[in-house]
């Protein structure tokens, strides 16, 4: 055992924990803060991706004792840092993963939002290449990725403006039958 | 009104629809943004135990004897199990159950589940395992799935009665033989596709607790909670009435959640055994022995056709490599012939199909179940077909259409059909025209088309009841609740049912809760498998508002002594059609329909109608609709290295109407990306031994961000006349031809025909040095002939 004070979205956090045990684990099953997934536990997946000093880290190859001294942010972070800062509603980058239907069975997203997050906050203007590359860490299953890259440019457009993207669904359906139903872009917050 | 009542496939209230065909967000999305979203393994309770399961080293052997005394010794161990304690055997299919909670006498993969130890951390039941002794008759091992068919000592199953033999299907349709001999070319070709794994990315993971007055709950990552409700009853013999299964948010499934897996036998027997609740979450390495994946298959296709290229007859012998245990193994031989029968007209069709086991992880239903191997042998096979005989690979497709409103050979019943439109589709916006076979050597593109299932009339277990059930109550708040028992696995069918009441009774979508998947609290429904969420679910979800509905409209008719047929329920409220200033909010509505009709609620259900082909096995691949895709790929090889890059796919899919497009679109790259990437990089495959030759996602090898092809989702909408407001499946369909239709790119770029998957660098060298020595020889044959000199 080994006591361990963390600083976790901005809390000092006092606990103690086996001293092999890895920060998501500590972060999991000490913390109760469970939006940190496991998908592999050795560093191939990104499920577990948290920021540590802004930066994305695996949090299931980090020891607990190695975030010490550090400021780690974990997707339950996102929202309520973005409120203290004046901002509405969820962080931009998972409302624009909501939105553009990023969220599958949702389980590789914390780590990817988290990338994401880290992303934008640092290149306020990636190309698609960019975003491609700092979420290439993060292994998805559900999507094929098309709504998340495209979740990412939503959001850059939400913070620093611009067109927003089109999306992928809107231009393209061909409907055969008599009653037609109509396809149109996503409509924004409003649902 | 009736389970098998259509609804219509207009907007429920006539003119157009308000919610269905345009993009939401999902009922659960922003839990899931946010982490608040709860999973199996992050479900923690007071006292709660943590099991582990000791896995067999062998891949086929006796076990003499187990001892865990010293296990149960170690400080912490407050359990261990073995196969004594739950000897009943069950497996998913009724009619094949061969499969133990823990092995019982003898084991039969490497990873085949031994004993399951529960104590105080992970790391205690880990140690336990250590100390647990077995002792093991070594016997010979099948890896080899011809051997195992031709092998009948030591079988893998003793009650076998055929060897090793775990299914075999024949069937034929009208007269192959002679049709093939009548036709003016035959093609005759050997195919195989390699074992894939579903991958998804959480791990399995049960967490039961056993409470005093003898309720077992039973929380797990399952996309079937009904099965499993059933199979925890059987083996572990506690009646039904005692045991709650309830599904939390599901990280991903793709069939590979469908079969009831040991640890949820272990951990519901060690709750009741210790009396504290247990969880067990499975290692990555243990899901991929766990797997329940894509079957090898080596497949024989003979096609038979006209000059002008119209299909006269298939045949098609199938050698299916099944694993260990048969898990929907039957129903996998079925489907690997009974799918294959449109959206082309075969006139005579044979299929021989030979499931049998052998030593290794076994197979089960991945996305396309059974289908998407015949589908990449036959639609290469085609490719083939259209390059003999000279006529363009989409144009032989569009001749041998076999039409809307029709049957197939093997009797299957097929209404809406967009398979044409799909074709134009990727015809038009892949230039296919000017740029098919005129690429420069090394790029390519292929089309492939394909069909499959929006839900299967055969329930695995046969009853009468209706496949899928819905609840709705409505509280005094004004949501409405909805009570499923359908499985979201992350494809959004919770968010489905919510548009679905949106639209009948006008409430608006955060007016609406889901409560899915706990079989105390939602009616039965069979699960999310063969892609029957949507149909089904939706069907029933329809057919519930549909009541509730009139006796909303019949309460504020007589509160405004109107005619009911001025009143509808539209954006949160209750208007008069007839006089615009008329209208009441919709939780005032309720009230009134509560004051007149009591507590308000209804419940709805589906039932497929009576379908399939009248012989053994012909309710088997019947659904009330099919979907249709059809692909096109891009593709470049290297010439020096043998590498393939795909920059891009387009697809179209017949879904039926699109509920929500964006999670339509959403299915059908999903899919485009699973089949191009097991199709390039993945294989579940185990080594002379039995051991797998990479269990671990980076040696497995799934596409990130940067390998994903560029993905064109068309969606194409033949508004089906049984389907919710016309829908039909959108999960698994668009996987199927996309394989194909990359061979089909590959031999467009380089002249290459690769009939075994993967399709790797390695294969790619071999067949253009072979292509190279054929061309030599065939001009220095030409020189000795003189011909050149001519
Ligand atoms: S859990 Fe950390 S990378 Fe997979
Ligand atoms: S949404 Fe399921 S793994 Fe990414």
């Amino acid at each position: 055992m080994r006591s361990l004070r963390l600083n976790v979205n901005g809390d000092t956090l006092d606990t103690a924990a086996p001293s092999h045990w890895t920060l998501l684990e500590v972060l999991r099953y000490k913390l109760g803060l469970t939006g940190s997934k496991q998908g592999c536990d050795k560093g191939d997946c990104g499920a577990c991706t948290v920021l540590v000093n802004g930066k994305p880290v695996l949090s299931c190859l980090t020891l607990a004792a190695n975030a010490e001294g550090k400021d780690v942010q974990t997707i339950e972070g996102l929202m309520p840092a973005h409120r203290a800062n004046g901002g509405q509603g969820a962080d931009p980058i998972q409302d624009a993963f909501d939105r553009c239907g990023a969220l599958q069975c949702g389980f590789c997203q914390p780590g990817m939002m988290l990338s994401a997050r880290a992303l934008l906050t640092e290149n306020k203007a990636p190309t698609k290449r960019d975003i491609q590359d700092a979420l290439s860490g993060n292994l998805c299953r559900c999507t094929g990725y098309t709504q998340i890259l495209q979740a990412v440019e939503t959001a850059l457009v939400d913070e620093v403006g611009g067109d927003a993207p089109t999306p992928c669904w809107a231009s393209c359906a061909t409907n055969l039958g008599p009653a037609k139903g109509k396809t149109e872009p996503i409509q924004g917050g409003g649902v | 009104m009736a389970a098998r009542d259509n609804h219509g496939t207009g907007a429920p209230w006539g003119g157009d629809f308000e919610m269905i065909g345009k993009s939401h967000r999902k009922v659960d999305g922003l839990a899931k943004a946010t982490g608040e979203a709860i999973y199996a393994d992050d479900i923690v309770l007071p006292g709660m135990l943590h099991a582990k399961t000791l896995r067999s080293p062998h891949a086929h052997a006796r076990i003499r004897s187990i001892d865990t005394s010293k296990a149960l010794a170690l400080e912490g161990v407050h359990a261990v199990i073995t196969g004594e304690s739950m000897p009943t055997k069950y497996g998913v299919i009724p009619w094949t159950p061969d499969e133990n909670a823990l092995a019982v006498d003898k084991v039969r993969f490497i990873g085949d589940e031994v004993a399951a130890v529960a104590a105080i951390d992970e790391d205690t039941a880990e140690a336990a395992l250590r100390l647990i002794e077995v002792d093991y008759e070594v016997l010979h091992a099948y890896f080899d799935p011809l051997e195992a068919l031709q092998r009948d000592e030591p079988p893998i199953h003793e009650t076998k009665k055929n060897n090793n033999v775990s299914k075999r299907v024949e069937l034929e349709f009208g007269d192959c033989a002679a049709a093939l001999e009548a036709s003016d070319v035959v093609l005759d070709n050997e195919y195989s596709f390699h074992g894939s794994t579903h991958a998804a990315i959480e791990p399995h993971c049960a967490v039961a607790r056993f409470a005093a007055d003898g309720l077992l709950t039973l929380w797990s990552s399952t996309q079937i909670t009904h099965y499993v409700h059933r199979a925890l009853s059987h083996v572990l013999d506690v009646p039904p009435q005692r045991i709650r299964v309830i599904q939390p948010c599901l990280g991903g499934a793709f069939g590979g959640k469908s079969d009831p897996f040991s640890l949820e036998f272990c951990v519901a027997k060690l709750a009741m055994e210790t009396g504290r609740p247990v969880k067990m979450l499975w290692t990555r390495e243990e899901v991929f022995y766990a797997h329940r994946g894509r079957h090898p298959m080596q497949m024989r296709y003979k096609t038979g056709a006209s000059k002008d290229g119209r299909i006269s007859a298939v045949d098609a012998n199938i050698l299916i490599d099944g694993g260990s245990y048969s898990s929907f193994g039957l129903v996998t031989t079925y489907y690997s012939g009974q799918l294959l029968t449109g959206p082309y007209d075969f006139p005579n069709y044979h299929f021989d199909s030979t499931r049998v086991f052998t030593n290794k992880p076994p197979c089960g239903p991945k996305r396309g179940h059974g289908s998407v191997q015949p589908r990449f042998a036959f639609e290469t096979q085609f490719d083939e077909l259209a390059v003999k005989l000279n006529i363009d690979p989409i144009e032989i497709r569009r001749r041998n259409f076999q039409g809307t409103d029709t049957k197939t050979v093997n009797g299957q019943r097929v209404t809406s059909n967009g398979f044409m439109e799909c074709l134009d589709q990727v015809e038009a916006a892949s230039t296919w025209k000017d740029r098919r076979a005129k690429l420069p050597f090394g790029q390519g593109l292929g089309v492939a088309g394909s069909m499959y299932i929006s839900g299967t009339n055969y329930p695995i277990y046969p009853n009468p009841m209706p496949q899928a059930g819905i609840q709705l109550k409505v509280d005094r708040s004004g949501v409405v609740t909805i009570f499923t028992g359908g499985n979201d696995i992350g494809q959004g069918s919770n968010s489905v049912v919510a548009y679905l009441v949106c639209e009948e009774l006008g409430v608006e979508l955060d007016h609406v809760r889901v409560v899915a998947a706990d079989t105390d609290l939602c009616p039965v429904d069979l699960g999310a498998y063969s892609s029957r969420v949507t149909f089904m679910v939706g069907n029933a979800t329809i057919d519930a508002c549909r009541k509730l509905r009139s006796q909303v409209v019949e309460a504020i008719a007589a509160e405004w002594e109107c005619d009911p047929k001025r009143v509808r329920l539209v954006r949160g409220v209750a208007l008069d059609l007839e006089d615009p200033d008329r209208f009441i909010g919709m939780r005032e509505a309720f009230h009134i329909a509560e004051a007149k009709f009591d507590t308000l609620g209804s419940t709805g259900s589906y039932n497929t109608p009576t379908l399939g082909g009248d012989y053994r096995g012909g309710t088997i691949g019947a659904s009330p609709a099919y979907s249709f895709t059809a692909h096109v790929v891009e593709a470049n090889v290297d010439e020096e290295t043998g590498r393939i890059t795909v920059p891009k796919v387009w697809c179209a899919h017949d879904c039926g109407r699109a509920l929500n497009p964006m999670l339509v679109a959403g299915q059908i790259e999903g899919s485009v990306y699973m089949g191009i990437v097991e199709a390039l990089m993945e294989d579940h495959k185990v080594n002379r031994f039995g051991l797998h030759s990479g269990p671990s996602l980076l040696d497995y090898r799934m596409a990130t961000t940067i390998d994903t092809p560029d993905i064109e989702a068309y969606i194409v909408e033949s508004i089906d006349p049984e389907g919710p407001y016309g829908a039909k499946e959108a999960g698994e369909g668009p996987l199927h031809s996309s394989i194909p239709a990359l061979g089909n790119a590959i031999f467009d770029a380089v002249g290459v025909r690769l009939r075994d998957l993967p399709f790797t660098p390695a294969k790619v060298l071999a067949g253009l040095r072979e292509k190279r020595e054929t061309e030599e020889k065939l001009e220095t044959g030409m020189d000795a002939a003189g011909v050149g000199d001519n």
